[in-house]
């Protein structure tokens, strides 16, 4: 294991976590969101988002390269329709199953193996865009 | 609005935000989660869209980024949940073609809520943030038609 895969696995072990802690991985918290029942998941997302922003707007002034090398560059992309198309038939399965791609990861963590289901469609899902869409 | 507390959110998202940091600060990486479908189906299939650069550089470290958040929610389990292993009660067929709409969707948006919810917001991404907006919105109306058509949970 090179010293990325280690970092990436730490941060992977970290992210998890937190979204147990957060009721992530569980499809029933998401749903009660998206039934506007209970809004926890937007301060979740919030405080996430507080936090990587300080890394990625406000670290760089100060350190010039990531630790391991590389080059700091935040995370844009360019938009299209397929970027809004995608986001809308994403939140109809987002709506249908409570379940996005990290919170299934870690849904499998606490147990609960009905997720593999979604997961096992998740790939055959993301096979048929990048084979006839991609 | 917050039928089971907030602080188990601001905890949560808080941890959340310093794994992605992390990733960051080290690596230059931005650790999201959806690209691990294509990356990985690089390993299985000669589709060019899957052997992309940025796929094929990706796709080890993926791996140990996706083994790493089912150990945490792991570990999460077997030390402080208060209900320990735990299954869903959302059936069989919600799960799979709401899967299947996730995986298709996240990668023809090429972002989920974690790449553009948590990475592209926090690098300023207007294109993030319309991502962002419209699948919380559909979301929001797939979930609340469910309900009135009284498919339970």
């Amino acid at each position: 294991m090179n010293n990325r895969n280690i970092v990436l696995f730490i941060g992977g072990i970290v992210f998890g976590f937190g979204l147990a802690v957060g009721g992530m991985s569980k499809p029933e918290i998401v749903l009660s969101f998206l039934q506007l029942k209970d809004i926890g998941l937007v301060v979740l997302m919030g405080a996430a988002t507080g936090v990587t922003f300080v890394a990625i707007n406000v670290v760089p002034r100060f350190v010039e390269k990531p630790v391991l090398g590389g080059e700091f560059k935040p995370r844009t992309r360019a938009l299209s329709r397929n970027t809004l198309i995608g986001a809308a038939i994403f939140g109809v399965g987002w709506g249908l199953s409570g379940q996005c791609p990290g919170s299934a990861l870690s849904s499998l963590g606490i147990g609960n193996l009905p997720v593999l289901l979604g997961m096992a469609a998740m790939f055959l899902g993301a096979y048929v865009m990048g084979r006839f869409f991609g | 609005m917050f039928p089971l507390g907030v602080m188990s959110y601001i905890f949560g998202g808080i941890i959340i935000g310093l794994a992605v940091s992390f990733v960051y600060i080290m690596t230059g990486q931005h650790a999201t989660q959806s690209s691990l479908f294509s990356s990985t189906l690089s390993y299985f299939s000669k589709v060019p869209f899957f052997n992309r650069k940025t796929y094929l550089e990706s796709r080890e470290w993926r791996l140990y980024f996706a083994a790493g958040v089912i150990l945490g929610a792991l570990v999460y389990t077997v030390t402080i949940s208060p209900d320990g292993f735990w299954t869903t009660s959302v059936p069989w067929w919600r799960l799979l073609l709401g899967g299947f709409l996730v995986g298709f969707g996240t990668r023809l948006s090429s972002g989920c809520t974690s790449g553009h919810g948590i990475s592209g917001i926090a690098s300023l991404s207007t294109t993030s943030l319309f991502a962002v907006v419209t699948f919380i919105v559909v979301g929001v109306i797939t979930a609340n038609l469910m309900l009135m058509l009284g498919v339970v949970p």
